[in-house]
């Protein structure tokens, strides 16, 4: 109809659609800024790429056992060798590459339990608070019915009835994780559920699921990814103590916590057998948790600005600094 | 603030006047349930929040409705979107009731009847485009089948309410709170309805703002005959836009009549108080004008008194006023009041 204003329209529509580039750029310049987000989100990249390539980099494979060279210790020690950099367990297996292929195990579990966990929890928190009434009573009640019920015995309760694997363990701490993630939506979509953006979708015509999918969800997702990846370090952690319980993944398979459990009968004779998957656990968790308060962080706009002063304030001393010096250096 | 040269044209208001009512609504009252109280819960708590409230509106006519906050004023215009349940009278749309209407009827209705916010802060989607949110109703509709194929109707809505076409490519955040409420009438406007309720479309917005958007109100009430019932409580613009006015005292109309009979001769002694409090812009006759007074509070909308709501404040009050409520009667052509002693 007016052929000209639509085609501005189009065109700065057209010219928004690269905005998430700059945006990214943006990310980038803010995280240099926060050394212990940097660090976190370096900690992690190497993680994943360790994870992903970890039959590559391994320089054994994790299952090889040498019985000529069992309990050898890291490269430092006198008896040490390159061959072997971390030392070896009582079966002789390299302890550098079971723990490479051990991040695998860690990752990939910690991934599917909040995507299944969260998927779930969130379609219930959801559904509670959009619907409310008796959906909202029973979610509740089952919630707080499950939460008073101590998750780790229900885990172990299931893995010892259906048999531990890989599957089941992921499936054990799901049901055990997702009611974190129903609480929050649901307390979070009462109150988005008010405001009258969502008033102006329901009497424009918009059916319930779009209001949900269109309208509540997507300014849900600032807290919610926040709570995904502490919940991601709390799997991580929930899987090693599994593991290390002899209920979590399977021997020949690798896992950290496996290890350290194996290792600990060797503790006063090797202590690197417990100490090496024990520092990876450690190291992910902490680069989780400094990821996750880095993107809390930055989700609020309040909290961004606040970090922004502070750096430009910092970067102003430092000139003003470096001209005072200039100056008495002068005469 | 704002200029007498442009005021609502009389003329919509009479010819609408000889045909019949886009809207009409017959003694409606809206009873709000707020949960039980005493031992056992026996008791049961109602908010009164409209009662017996009755107005017709014809088409490109505007009805103000004034009333101070907790009136009933809001409650009644989401009554008539279908958006609160109705406990008893009627209201017609086009002649048919729409009284009961249902989830569905509801929502092929809101082609019809659309609604303006208070907050145009909080009433756009921070994480939607301004495209997506002014054609939004016209994809749920099945009007288009994406924000792609509206985006001719959409650069003309935007034009429409004065805001650049690429406008449309930015969020809601970048735009100041005039700019947002035009993008809200865009987004009423999309669906092209005969009648808007505008809940104090203004009352957010800086003094000097509000005279534009009421100026872009009536510019499109005037090209599209629409019908509003603007909500307000600041009686200097219900003067500039409305063609009559209701005044709402604790969920009743106590007075309803033409603008100018309003204004010049009020009849009810709740709306010569209300009128008696907004200053005149000259000093001389402001200082010698009369403050009316009425000393005391609004009634408990849950324990509304029988009679007269208005009677523990009024200066009239009889025995009369105490045991029966007043009705709207006519007192001169066009204007009516609710009340025993004027």
């Amino acid at each position: 109809m007016n052929g000209t204003s639509a085609e501005t329209l189009e065109k700065a529509l057209e010219k928004n659609r690269y905005e998430w580039v700059e945006k990214l750029q943006e990310l980038g310049r803010e995280l240099k800024r926060d050394k212990a987000g940097l660090i976190g989100v370096i900690l992690i990249t190497a993680l994943v790429l360790m994870a992903v390539f970890a039959p590559m980099i391994a320089p054994h494979d994790p299952t090889d056992q040498d019985l000529t060279a069992r309990l050898a210790p890291p490269v430092w020690y006198e008896k040490g060798t390159w061959n072997h950099m971390l030392g070896t367990d009582h079966l002789g297996r390299d302890v550098l590459s079971r723990s490479i292929h051990g991040a695998r195990v860690s990752l990939w579990v910690g991934a599917a339990v909040v995507l299944l966990a969260g998927g779930f929890g969130v379609v219930m928190g959801l559904m509670a608070g959009h619907l409310g009434g008796r959906t909202d009573a029973f979610v509740m009640r089952w919630i707080d019915t499950q939460v008073a019920f101590p998750g780790l015995l229900l885990a172990l309760i299931i893995l010892a009835v259906i048999g531990p694997s890989l599957t089941t363990v992921v499936v054990v701490l799901a049901l055990n994780g997702w009611m974190v993630y129903g609480r929050m939506t649901r307390s979070a979509v009462l109150s988005i559920r008010q405001s009258p953006y969502v008033e102006a979708a329901e009497v424009v015509g918009c059916r319930w699921p779009r209001v949900i999918f269109r309208h509540i969800l997507p300014n849900l997702t600032s807290p919610l990814l926040t709570l995904a990846i502490l919940e991601f370090a709390r799997i991580v952690l929930a899987e090693a103590a599994l593991s290390f319980l002899g209920l979590g993944i399977q021997p020949p398979a690798t896992s950290w916590g496996l290890d350290v459990s194996m290792g600990k009968n060797y503790m006063f004779m090797a202590w690197w057998l417990v100490t090496i998957p024990g520092c990876a656990i450690a190291v992910t968790v902490l680069a989780i948790n400094l990821v996750a308060s880095w993107l809390r962080l930055i989700s609020d706009p309040q909290e961004r600005e606040k970090q922004y002063a502070r750096h430009m304030a910092g970067a102003m001393r430092k000139k003003m600094q470096a001209t005072i010096e200039k100056e008495s250096k002068v005469p | 603030m704002i200029g007498q040269a442009n005021e609502a044209t009389p003329r919509a208001a009479k010819d609408g006047a000889a045909g019949s009512p886009l809207v009409c609504v017959k003694d409606l009252s809206v009873i709000f349930d707020a949960g039980r109280a005493g031992f056992w819960g026996r008791k049961r708590l109602q908010v009164h929040a409209v009662e017996k409230v009755s107005f017709d509106i014809h088409p490109g006519e505007t009805l103000g409705l004034v009333g101070e906050s907790g009136s009933g004023k809001s409650t009644t215009g989401r009554a008539i979107l279908g958006r609160v349940p109705v406990s008893s009278g009627t209201i017609y749309f086009q002649g048919k009731e729409i009284t009961h209407a249902g989830k569905e009827r509801v929502r092929a209705l809101s082609r019809h009847m659309q609604l303006v916010f208070q907050d145009p802060y909080a009433s756009l989607n921070p994480r939607m485009k301004i495209v997506d949110i002014v054609a939004e109703p016209l994809l749920v509709h099945g009007l288009v089948k994406n924000t792609k194929e509206a985006a001719g109707e959409v650069a003309q809505l935007l034009e429409l309410v004065g805001l650049p076409p690429d406008a449309g490519a930015r969020y809601p955040h970048a735009f100041s709170g005039g700019q947002r409420q035009r993008v809200g009438i865009a987004r009423a406007l999309a669906l092209k309805p005969q009648f808007i309720v505008a809940d104090e479309p203004v009352s957010a917005l800086d003094v000097s703002i509000r005279a534009q958007v009421v100026n872009l109100m009536q510019d499109l009430q005037a090209r599209f005959g629409l019908a509003y019932l603007f909500i307000a409580h600041d009686l200097a613009v219900v003067r500039h836009i409305s063609h009559r006015i209701a005044i709402m005292y604790a969920g009743n109309i106590v007075e309803l009549a033409d603008r100018h009979l309003i204004y010049e001769s009020p009849v009810h002694p709740y709306t010569k108080a209300l009128l008696s409090a907004v200053p005149v812009p000259d000093p001389p006759v402001q200082r010698a004008r009369q403050r009316i007074t009425c000393p005391g509070e609004a009634p408990n909308p849950m324990d509304p008194p029988s009679g007269c709501r208005f009677q523990s404040r009024c200066p009239y009050v009889t025995q009369t006023c105490r045991d029966t409520a007043p009705v709207l009667t006519s007192r001169r052509p066009g204007q009516t009041a609710a009340c025993w002693n004027c």
